[in-house]
């Protein structure tokens, strides 16, 4: 029991992130509105950001600015005192390229609206029986 | 000049798209000229390097000077030449013959139209040259929501079938990126060759077995292997016929690629195939990819969905080739991704000219087809000859040498499978001649003129040419085989596989 617990203190960044990407995913599988099912997307896509930009953190470490960076030749970095900037640079492609998916799903329920008068799934399928 | 082909081909196609999106503003007429100057330099730089490479093996392409792993690098070599080469000749092919049937479907819509199209070849381009394991997601989602957008402006029901696909294709890519997190947090580096030299150590660690499968489940979601198929028959189906000719052979084809480079360069073969003991199951699994595809195309009497089923149908072939794990099931795999792509993009020009003659798809509407449209029909002919695999065209050497590896990996079932396959062909496409050849044509429209011959009324020549090109190249492309697994495809499987 004692080792479930610590497993889970000390790994919870991903805990969180798989947490999310399961709510993500149900709401996507489960959701009938064609709207929620994009936000669940969203939280799908978030949950990952979230992995990486968590992957970069250390313990006691600060944010990746070198102080007195210019004339300090002498100045010795220690990577250990910095938090790997890397993921989060990653990160701000896949924030972009989230919300570029984000806007086309939204401009295509958009054209479904106005193809069905409505965003609920069964109706749309149910329409698209009838004919 | 010749040095930077590699990042020509996927700048010119790139800073196109801005200038045809502008053109758009000023004069519709601007769009289809450049697109055409635009792909036709990608296929140039594409068929360049592929001779580059033939001389003098793998070549290194530093963006920006940067030295790999810290800079992006594009790695070209036997693998990705080939594949080079496919995707941008059938793209240009593809962009010329479907000029009209763009016209004609969504006039007004001409510019964002070929916007979309060239922004994608340039991310399907840029899949394949790319070392960088991030920077393929970036353009594989370049490529996929330029995809989405192509895919809804077709019939009634397209928009719903994108956003289908928008959510499968929006997984499958996350899946990706989080395996690739997890390679970056057990090497520290997202550049492929890189990471293939750290890997080797590390082949016990549960980070990078869980690597291995999430980025497998994402990229078969993304080319529609068998139970993560359901997206792709109903996207493809509703497109506008220039974007399904364009996506259908391209997309599923280059995810094949992905795999392979996965597998091959990513983690080794020795990974792959010994330390990790799915091969087989994975095999079973493209068995039943084969198996169902064949079954549900039986199923449909509607010409372009069944073809979606075929496609379904072909990725069991290319992924079963891929993990038989013997040269012979490689080469059929990565020959299958050059045939796989002419055959398609033929039997989808084909579908295109009867959509733009005939304004319909279903089985009822072929009728007297070979009469109306002869030279369509003869090129279709070509086609379904090489999807049923007959000796003279392309699909029977890629399904020979598949054939070849399952019987050198004893793989009884899988060679049954694509036996199966190419009888259901050859049922399915009978089928449409024989009401295409012999059922009288009936007009919708017109009434007691039955007894009269049906004059031709063949589709436009700039549909036609382009359709006979593809048809001529399947084969010539079979009666060179032996050269391009020789020459090619042999130096592109690493020695360790025999």
């Amino acid at each position: 029991m004692s080792d479930l617990m610590q497993m889970l203190v000390a790994k919870y960044n991903y805990w969180i992130y798989i947490t999310l990407m399961m709510i993500g995913l149900y709401a996507m599988i489960a959701k009938n509105n064609l709207v929620k099912k994009i936000v669940g997307m969203s939280i799908f896509q978030t949950a990952i950001i979230l992995f990486y930009v968590s992957t970069g953190a250390k313990k006691g470490a600060t944010i990746p600015i070198i102080e007195h960076g210019h004339g300090a030749e002498t100045h010795v970095v220690h990577a250990v005192d910095y938090i790997n900037p890397l993921p989060h640079v990653l990160m701000l492609t896949a924030i972009v390229v989230a919300v570029a998916t984000l806007g086309v799903a939204l401009a295509l329920a958009i054209r479904v609206y106005n193809r069905y008068n409505t965003l609920e799934e069964d109706e749309i399928l149910a329409q698209i029986r009838e004919k | 000049m010749s040095q930077q082909y590699p990042a020509l081909l996927v700048v010119v196609p790139l800073l196109s798209a801005l200038v045809i999106c502008g053109a758009g503003w000023v004069n519709k007429r601007l769009c289809f000229p450049i697109a055409v100057a635009a792909l036709g330099v990608a296929a140039y730089s594409c068929i360049g390097l592929l001779l580059r490479v033939l001389d003098e093996g793998v070549i290194v392409y530093k963006l920006g000077g940067w030295d790999p792993p810290m800079g992006i690098a594009y790695y070209v070599d036997h693998l990705n030449g080939l594949v080079l080469v496919v995707v941008s000749v059938v793209a240009l092919l593809n962009l010329i013959a479907s000029k009209k049937s763009i016209d004609q479907e969504f006039p007004d819509k001409i510019g964002p139209f070929y916007t979309l199209y060239v922004l994608m070849v340039t991310g399907l381009l840029g899949i394949v040259v790319t070392g960088d394991a991030f920077n393929l997601y970036v353009l594989l989602e370049i490529a996929a929501l330029t995809g989405y957008g192509l895919l809804a402006m077709g019939e009634d029901r397209a928009p719903l079938a994108a956003l289908n696909y928008l959510y499968m294709g929006t997984i499958g890519a996350c899946f990706y990126l989080l395996g690739v997190g997890y390679l970056y947090i057990v090497t520290g580096s997202l550049n492929m060759v890189d990471i293939a030299r750290i890997l080797p150590p590390l082949y016990q660690s549960k980070a990078v077995l869980g690597a291995f499968i999430i980025c497998m489940v994402g990229v078969w979601l993304k080319m529609a292997f068998f139970p993560l198929h359901a997206w792709l028959p109903n996207a493809y189906t509703y497109a506008p016929s220039a974007a399904s000719s364009l996506i259908a052979p391209l997309v599923t084809k280059v995810m094949i690629y992905v795999m392979i480079r996965l597998m091959l360069t990513v983690f080794t073969p020795e990974f792959a195939f010994t330390t990790l003991a799915v091969s087989d199951s994975i095999v079973w699994l493209a068995v039943i990819a084969i198996v169902m595809g064949a079954i549900l195309a039986l199923t449909e009497r509607n010409l372009k969905k069944m073809l979606t089923y075929i496609v379904v149908a072909e990725v069991g072939y290319m992924v079963g080739g891929a993990w038989l794990g013997n040269r012979a099931g490689m080469t059929g795999a990565i020959l299958h991704i050059v045939n796989d792509a002419l055959m398609t993009l033929c039997v989808f020009l084909v579908a295109g000219n009867i959509v733009y003659k005939l304004k319909g798809y279903a089985f009822d509407d072929l009728k007297g087809l070979y009469r109306k449209m002869p030279f369509t029909m003869t090129a279709f002919t070509v086609g379904v000859l090489s999807m049923i695999g007959v000796p003279p065209t392309c699909g029977f050497f890629s399904k020979w040498y598949l054939i070849l590896g399952a019987i050198r990996a004893e793989h009884w079932v899988f060679m049954g499978a694509l036996l199966f396959s190419s009888l259901v062909n050859a049922v399915l496409f009978f089928r449409i001649i024989e009401i295409a050849f012999f059922e009288p044509f009936t007009d919708h429209h017109a009434h007691g003129h039955d007894h009269q011959p049906e004059p031709i009324d063949e589709a436009p020549l700039s549909m036609v040419v382009p359709l006979w090109i593809v048809a001529a190249a399947l084969v010539i492309v079979g009666i060179y085989t032996s050269d391009i697994v020789t020459k090619i495809i042999q130096f592109a499987i690493p020695e360790g596989i025999l």
